[in-house]
């Protein structure tokens, strides 16, 4: 056997080779269907382009992965209410912001204090879930579909059913960019998001904590750990990475579409993490994967519009893409086709010998 | 008829990544006999079974599978069954949040006008059940049912289905010896029908008494197969191990047992609620204290209790001269308690994590989320105590599931080790573990209670406690119910206190 074989054959052993692979095929199919993907320029002084404009419109979804794979490790199930509670954090700023009114241009409480309010609301929401899994054992899915439902209702009653408009510049800032910083604000928030959780997992043991829980809790109590308050952890961090990204969905938009902040971005974030190559039934998680099925979901609709696929059109697409590289990462398919030559070979072999005798 | 070969294995090699798990291992089973598999651990039995029987992950990378005389390709464990070849594992796969009867005939559920015809199938249940002396109700569901008994549905499944092959995974290993009986029983009665079975266990006592042959492999080879009745017990070890026998019965005067007066733990009134009655203990620094009962007499209840795994509900307990109130095992591990559990695969492993993660793991929950253990330090934990009580591992870095039993129990008891325990809780640690590492661990004990440690020792095999234990407590009924001094501990004083003869 050769040296170069041998190498890429390791190399695809690797835990993050697939969801990588999958990014670059999905990058060089638009290089080919669309030679401009990679353009970059420079327009009213803010990076133009279809990659800037992944990077930039996958922050959200990036923050929110980071949430979601700790909910998905620890208590094997995923929180659908982010995309609700980014909204109800939205609606939270906005109406202080506004001092209730539905358009305003000029701040009616600090912009900090209307932040930090949203944040805490969306933390409250995350602590309710975590309550609700954790403690009373209620099923994941089943405990975060009662915020997925109300959770929108909540930001409506909030912001009495208006669109809140903040048409104020500072307000504008985190959507867009920081003074003449050619790079949008979102993917600098998105990469502090990154580092901090980054840091806090190399440097504290809550990621071996997160995974032993969600691998075996009755042992995790045994060996000391506290499996009720590492999960209820897990959905307040979860709820906390949502406010985040209602914090820039409504900077983008200096304003509050409690119908619309996150619709769907729930789906998104879950299958980020499957991408990654991440086991959705919890256990053992990789950070470095979820964020890279996040740019590689986002990189997918951003290049289905650059394509010229339309709006209402886009889910179809998205899912057989979906679906292709959810079963490339799958090692049933290959066992499937290992199984199938064998068979095949097997069968050929009989008819062999049989002719023989 | 007894010599008729049913089924055969020849030259069956596996190999997995960095590992030769089988050699050229040959089997043979002839129709009516019990063929008894033995081994240390991680000498290649389960594996054997598994790709006999068509496990995912463990095709044969070459050799041959012959049912009577004919050869065959096994797919997967429900084609195993076609074929007539039926397993129980040790650790029972069943469902048990179904019913006894659901279980029985899973997949293969009697119907009427399409639909599941629940009466016949749980008459149907009865009748199995009865004709094998099992007497319990088939529409309860199983996990009402101790292990032992989940074990018993677990054989009924797979004896009535025409099976040609039975294959018991170390059965006996959760039964008392009213229910391994029971099992002898219904063995023999599979016998005379001409059923061919593979016993796997590490009883020697059970192969002599039922097997016609055993097959010895070790380290993936077949050291050969031997007639039972040609084959002095002290052979089967020695071919076993690989090695002359080990004199168990001489560690103990090794270990010293001098008696300590420095009282470490007492409990006053102390008991849960459903699980074990309020008792009183005193422990004293330097002592291995066996805890012997019957299965289901409240050994681990006890235990249990003081370490916090079930909170004590009454009663109160002094540790190292303070009071201690323990809510949950981190206050028992943070004043130096340790636990071992008894049911290694769920409660004590963390199958995907590292060998280095299961280690550090408890010493890292006691320091806390915010002291974490460098890299470095993990690794050298890690590698210190794969060295010295001699873990079999490919490296630390492989995930523990892929160890063997044995194996997987020494990572354990490193893991509680690293802590530096004062007092250390041993519940059946050698439980399905081969005689040489048994043997290894019971050496350990020793050596840690003469440098101070104390610990509780239990275990279903009385020679084992007699070997270890300077101090015994009986069990019965959820009940401390006596005590023996070292001057006392015989396997006959042991006996008739568990039967509690003289009340």
């Amino acid at each position: 056997m050769n040296n170069k074989g041998f190498s890429l054959k390791d190399l695809t052993k690797k835990r993050l080779f697939m969801p990588i692979a999958c990014l670059v095929v999905v990058l060089l199919i638009n290089l080919i269907k669309t030679p401009d993907f990679f353009n970059i320029s420079i327009n009213n002084g803010v990076l133009y382009g279809y990659i800037i404009d992944v990077i930039n419109r996958g922050s959200e979804l990036a923050i929110l992965a980071i949430g979601m794979t700790l909910v998905a490790s620890s208590s094997g199930g995923t929180d659908i209410s982010v995309g609700a509670i980014a909204a109800v954090a939205a609606a939270v700023i906005t109406n202080i912001l506004s001092g209730g009114t539905d358009s305003v241009s000029e701040f009616h409480a600090p912009l900090a204090v209307a932040i930090l309010a949203g944040l805490l609301v969306a933390v409250l929401c995350g602590m309710w879930n975590g309550f609700l899994v954790a403690s009373l054992k209620i099923q994941p899915m089943v405990a975060t579909l009662i915020l997925y439902t109300a959770g929108r209702g909540i930001a409506q009653l909030i912001t009495r059913g208006q669109i809140t408009y903040i048409r104020v510049d500072a307000y504008k800032v985190i959507g867009s960019q920081f003074g003449h910083n050619p790079v949008p604000a979102p993917i600098y928030v998105a990469i502090f998001m990154i580092v901090v959780a980054a840091l806090f997992l190399k440097y504290t043991a809550f990621g071996l904590y997160v995974q032993t829980v969600g691998i075996n809790a009755k042992a995790a109590r045994l060996v000391g750990l506290n499996p009720v308050k590492i999960q209820f952890l897990c959905y307040m961090i979860c709820g906390l990475m949502a406010g985040i990204a209602g914090v820039i969905y409504s900077s983008r938009i200096y304003s509050c579409d409690a119908n619309n902040i996150g619709l769907n971005v729930e789906m998104d974030a879950i299958l980020a993490v499957a991408l990654g190559g991440n086991s959705l039934a919890g256990g053992k998680f990789s950070l470095p994967g979820s964020l890279i099925g996040a740019y590689t979901i986002q990189a997918l609709t951003t290049s289905l519009y650059a394509m010229g696929v339309s709006s209402d059109q886009l889910p179809v697409y998205k899912a057989i893409v979906v679906v292709i590289i959810v079963s490339l990462q799958s090692p049933e398919l290959y066992k499937l086709i290992k199984h199938h030559k064998k068979t095949g070979a097997e069968k050929k072999n009989l008819i062999k010998e049989a002719v023989q005798s | 008829m007894k010599d008729e070969v049913v089924l055969e294995m020849k030259n069956v090699n596996k190999t997995f990544p960095g590992v030769k798990a089988l050699t050229d291992v040959s089997f043979k089973l002839r129709k009516g006999e019990v063929n008894a598999l033995m081994g240390e651990n991680g000498a290649g039995k389960s594996t054997l079974i598994k790709v006999l029987t068509g496990v995912k992950d463990y095709e044969m990378d070459s050799g041959e599978v012959r049912i009577e005389g004919n050869p065959v390709v096994i797919k997967s464990p429900q084609d195993a069954q076609r074929k007539g070849i039926s397993t129980v594992y040790q650790e029972v796969n069943l469902c048990s949040n179904l019913t006894v009867a659901e279980n029985l005939y899973a997949d293969r559920e009697p119907m009427k006008f399409g639909l599941i015809d629940w009466k016949t199938m749980n008459r149907k249940s009865q009748e199995l059940l009865s004709s094998l002396d099992i007497n319990i109700d088939v529409t309860k569901v199983l996990s009402n049912y101790s292990i032992a008994m989940q074990q018993m549905v677990a054989i009924a499944r797979a004896v009535d289905m025409d099976c040609k092959v039975l294959i018991l995974d170390e059965p006996t290993s959760s039964l008392d010896d009213q229910e391994v009986e029971k099992l002898f029983m219904l063995m023999e009665r599979l016998k005379k029908q001409g059923v061919g079975i593979v016993f796997v266990t590490h009883f020697l006592e059970q192969v002599y008494r039922i097997a016609e042959h055993i097959t010895v492999l070790r380290n993936g080879t077949l050291v050969g197969e031997y007639e039972t009745k040609n084959l002095p017990r002290v052979d089967l070890v020695a071919k076993m191990m690989g090695k002359s026998f080990d004199d168990l019965a001489e560690i103990k005067s090794e270990g010293g047992s001098t008696k300590k007066d420095e009282v470490i733990l007492e409990a006053k009134g102390l008991g849960h609620k459903g699980t074990i009655k309020p008792f009183d203990l005193v422990l004293h620094k330097g002592e291995v204290i066996g805890l012997a009962g019957l299965l289901g007499s409240g050994r681990s209840e006890l235990v249990r209790s003081i370490y916090g795994a079930d909170k004590a509900d009454e009663g109160e307990l002094d540790f190292k001269g303070k009071k201690l109130l323990i809510g949950a095992p981190i206050d028992a591990i943070k004043n130096g308690m340790a636990y071992l559990p008894e049911d290694r695969k769920e409660e004590g492993i963390i199958a995907d994590l590292s060998v280095r993660e299961n280690i550090i793991i408890a010493l890292q929950a006691r320091r806390g989320m915010f002291k974490l253990i460098s890299r470095k330090e993990q690794e050298e934990f890690a590698d210190k105590y794969i060295k010295e009580i001699q873990i079999k591992t490919a490296s630390r870095e492989t995930p523990i599931k892929q160890l063997s039993g044995g194996n997987q129990q020494k990572v354990i008891i490193a893991r509680w080790l690293l802590t530096n325990p004062d007092f250390l809780i041993l519940d059946e640690p050698t439980r399905g573990i081969d005689v040489g590492t048994k043997t290894e661990i019971q050496k350990l004990v020793l050596k840690l209670a003469s440098d101070g440690m104390t610990v509780m020792f239990i275990s279903s095999e009385i020679e084992e406690m007699i070997r270890t234990c300077s101090r015994m407590l009986i069990m019965r009924d959820g009940r401390k119910v006596g005590e023996l001094g070292e001057q006392e501990i015989d396997q006959m004083n042991i006996m008739k206190a568990i039967a509690g003869g003289n009340e």
